[in-house]
């Protein structure tokens, strides 16, 4: 089997969706999974990756609790440091792509495609904006100096909003894949799981942020 | 695949999302004393409520699945809290 | 559909791709299986090697530095690339959806990309082993920090390796509550599918804190993070609390699968009813719960204040009373039983006597007084060995002799598996009970010298890790020479789903999904008289 052939079947093994894939791969076919339970058994296994996200970045809200409670001055010392007017602007940013993609969802469940490509691409386009915001924000902090070495209260706050704006990337991934085959015409309302669950994801991006703001931004 | 929700409900979730973020905003102009971050948690967690209750879907969820989204929430707890209260008991000699 | 069910899952499609690609679960199972049993000869190796320098105080056969990096890559690739996935990943794969009565789990193509995550986890461990890390396998800073090996494509490795375990559990969890057969009520599950549950549990709400750990090491190490320097203001032993808040339940991940082995063997090879099914499921609810409320006690000698330390060592006596209410569940479901001694119900067997030594210890260890003796010497050293080996490895090689049949269509030879068995637990006893003793006396573990006093207990140690080779070497020599080319659907006379359908089972599991009536552990005189 070459390279080139075994390569591209990789590709196509995460990307095409199931009833297009080659036949060595139509094994999953085979179950024939009633779709209300397909679409009940999707929702629960995101709500359960997204119990893995929350215990990911707990990790981080857990340093927080005890470090802040240690350094109160270094917390809000940091903390007044970091643009308010940046930060509040990214969460209402958020707060609108979360509301932009719940849209989606339920306009998929009317066949309102045109709709959904509309709400998926403000979504995807919001997470565009909160990205070049904080690459802004980024920017400012390490031309004065400002790092994730520099102390503790620094060290929080890049490890989680770094890793937070890791999972928007992911997030506008996602949905931009979603959106790729909404255009080809792949969702409808018997059949949009897949853009259901992507906006479970997005929400959560959308929760842990409101949560990072007021205790990384406000409590200076 | 009931009616979850409807557009007009979206929209006004949406805005009271956007009212507490107002709210938060404003209220970390005053200085509560220790009050400061239970303040700003709080509100946050209504948001954080109201997003997974609606934009989530979670009011319309069944038992299993609301057990999954909230147990993380109390490990969390108890991570915080045991790790705390070894941190914070320590005497020095 | 097609023609798939004529043919057996082994049969049904050959070459790379169809392995390789393949969402059946049977063949996900067995894919597992290969590639943690390769890991665990290499890592077994490694820990025969370090133990061969112990023979003498003094360099014997590799300076301290590689004797650092044996112990490291035998407890971490022993840890994240066998125990962890183990007997979750082999078995739980392979017998779910069979002992449920599904075509395969909820997520097949979730099922295949968890594979394909754990195999790129053990490419970037793999990678590591240019510079081997030295740390431990629990990665402890300071040194961990300061170590020049390559901490940080390792612990990448682990990191990705959490997820393949992630995706895993969220399958299971799924596939048991959504796909059991019509009349598969919950107190009818078997109650290896009740412990992988719990297990995927674990796996799910445990792996992510770890995974965050990691990351925070990696950022230290290359950002300057200040989490865990001093210097900085962090904490050291913080990393040990988000450490063990994972490891903690992890050893349960390893424990409880095998637990569910030990389940399902002994009532087969009693010819009894389970004695108690309701608490063996409830227990390992209450484990998976319970897990996560003393991960402490590894740390009992860190700094940690009293008090944390004294709730810690409470919950932990606390957590050991759900694996004794399994213990008395199958001596009880023995009594008064038809025994017979194959040589799956040998290591059931062994593996009750032998994890109860390793579980009894582990109070010696709860127990502030004594713990401040013990921690950090060769007893825990024993201890996680005989709960690991005594428990999760006999329960694996158990279901690897038990299972035999169903997954390859043969048989193997009784006479030979049982003196292999014989090897295998003489020389692990050999080697590991001699430790609890030298630990009283004071051995330290991770100890590259020692003082001459201890060098008969680590002579004879190390004599045990080559009779355990040796009963291990024969035990897979016996299992690739099969006496029989074919094996019946149900040799053992199981009332479990699996055993009713051909041995291997074809590609979809069943014709027709069959509907539960019965108890899975329908067993006696009376009940089989009558049936």
């Amino acid at each position: 089997m070459g390279l080139l052939s075994g390569t591209s079947k990789f590709i196509k093994a995460l990307t095409y969706p199931s009833d297009m894939l080659p036949p060595i791969m139509a094994d999953d076919e085979h179950q024939h999974v009633d779709p209300e339970l397909e679409h009940a058994a999707s929702k629960f296994g995101m709500w359960l990756f997204l119990a893995t996200e929350v215990l990911l970045f707990g990790g981080l809200f857990a340093a927080y609790a005890i470090y802040r409670a240690k350094y109160p001055d270094m917390f809000h010392h940091g903390s007044s440091s970091l643009n308010v007017v940046l930060g509040s602007i990214n969460t209402i940013i958020l707060i609108f792509s979360s509301f932009t993609v719940v849209v989606a969802v339920k306009a998929i469940q009317e066949n309102k495609i045109k709709l959904v490509k509309l709400m998926l691409w403000i979504t995807i386009a919001c997470g565009a904006i909160f990205g070049i915001n904080k690459f802004f924000e980024y920017s400012y902090k390490i031309h004065h100096g400002i790092t994730p070495g520099t102390d503790i209260f620094y060290s929080l706050y890049y490890a989680a909003t770094g890793i937070h704006m890791l999972h928007v990337l992911i997030g506008m991934g996602l949905l931009s894949f979603l959106l790729y085959r909404t255009s080809k015409g792949y969702y409808s309302k018997d059949n949009f799981t897949a853009i259901e669950i992507g906006g479970l994801y997005w929400h959560l991006v959308d929760v842990i942020w409101i949560y990072l703001f007021p205790l990384l931004y406000l409590i200076g | 695949m009931a009616s979850e929700g409807s557009y007009r409900q979206y929209v006004n979730i949406g805005i009271l999302l956007m009212a507490l973020t107002v709210i938060t905003v404003g209220a970390a102009q005053f200085d509560f004393g220790p009050f400061n971050v239970p303040i700003a948690l709080i509100i946050a967690s209504i948001k954080a409520t109201f997003v997974a209750l609606y934009f989530m879907h979670l009011k319309h969820e069944d038992t299993m699945t609301r057990i999954y989204a909230a147990y993380p929430l109390f490990l969390l707890f108890l991570l915080i809290a045991f790790t705390a209260t070894d941190i914070f008991t320590r005497v020095s000699n | 559909m097609s023609t798939d069910n004529e043919k057996n899952y082994l049969e049904n499609g050959k070459g790379f791709s169809s392995w390789f690609f393949t969402m059946d679960h049977k063949r996900l199972g067995v894919m597992y299986l290969c590639g943690i049993g390769t890991f665990f000869i290499i890592a077994a190796i490694a820990s025969v090697l370090l133990r061969a320098e112990h023979l003498s105080p003094g360099r014997t056969i590799v300076d301290a530095h590689t004797y650092n990096v044996l112990f490291t890559l035998h407890g971490s690739m022993m840890v994240f690339l066998f125990i962890v996935p183990g007997v979750a990943a082999t078995f739980g794969n392979f017998l779910i959806p069979l002992m449920i009565g599904a075509r395969d789990v909820i997520f097949p193509k979730l099922n295949l990309y968890s594979f394909w995550i754990y195999c790129l986890g053990a490419v970037i461990f793999l990678f590591a082993l240019a510079a081997p890390a030295d740390t431990g396998w629990t990665f402890y800073t300071p040194y961990s920090i300061e170590s020049g090996t390559n901490v940080i494509l390792i612990t990448l490795g682990i990191f990705v390796l959490g997820f393949s375990s992630i995706l895993t559990g969220i399958n299971f969890i799924v596939t048991i509550h959504k796909l059991r057969a019509p009349g598969m009520t919950w107190d009818r599950l078997p109650l290896f599918c009740w412990a992988a549950y719990s297990t995927s549990i674990l796996q799910v709400l445990a792996t992510p804190v770890v995974a965050i750990t990691l990351v925070l090491l990696i950022g230290e190490r290359y950002w300057g993070l200040g989490f865990f320097d001093p210097a900085k203001g962090g904490d050291p032993v913080l990393f040990q609390h988000f450490f063990w808040f994972y490891s903690h339940p992890a050893v349960y991940i390893m424990i409880l699968p095998a637990m569910g082995i030990i389940s399902e063997i002994i009532p087969v090879f009693s010819r009894k009813p389970i004695f108690g099914y309701k608490s063996i499921a409830y227990s390992s609810l209450a484990i998976a719960l319970i897990s996560f409320l003393v991960w402490g006690h590894h740390m009992f000698t860190s700094g940690q204040s009293k008090l944390i330390n004294i709730i810690f060592s409470a919950i932990t006596f606390a957590v050991a009373i759900p694996t004794a209410i399994k213990v008395f569940n199958w001596l009880w479901t023995m009594y008064k039983g038809s025994i017979e001694l194959s040589a799956a119900m040998l290591y059931a067997l062994a593996f009750i006597f032998l994890f109860t030594i390793g579980g009894l210890t582990g109070l010696h260890l709860g127990a502030l007084a004594s713990t401040i003796h013990l921690h950090d010497t060769y007893f825990v050293v024993a201890h996680m060995h005989y709960v690991m080996i005594g428990g999760t490895l006999f329960g694996l090689f158990a279901a690897l002799h038990f299972w035999y049949p169903k997954m390859w269509g043969k048989m193997f030879d009784e006479f030979r598996a049982k003196i292999a068995f014989v090897f295998i637990f003489i020389g692990f006893n050999v080697t590991f009970f001699p430790q609890f003793i030298m630990g009283t006396l004071g051995m330290p573990r991770r100890y590259y010298n020692y003082d001459p006093e201890f060098t008969i207990f680590h002579q004879i140690s190390t004599a045990g890790t080559w009779l355990m080779a040796l009963g291990f070497i024969f035990m897979l020599y016996n299992f690739f020479r099969p006496i029989s080319k074919t094996a019946e659907a149900n040799p053992y006379k199981s009332k479990s789903l699996e055993w009713s359908i051909p041995s291997p089972p074809p590609t979809l599991n069943f014709d027709e999904i069959p509907t539960v009536t019965e108890s899975t552990y329908a067993y006696g005189n009376k009940i089989e008289r009558e049936t």
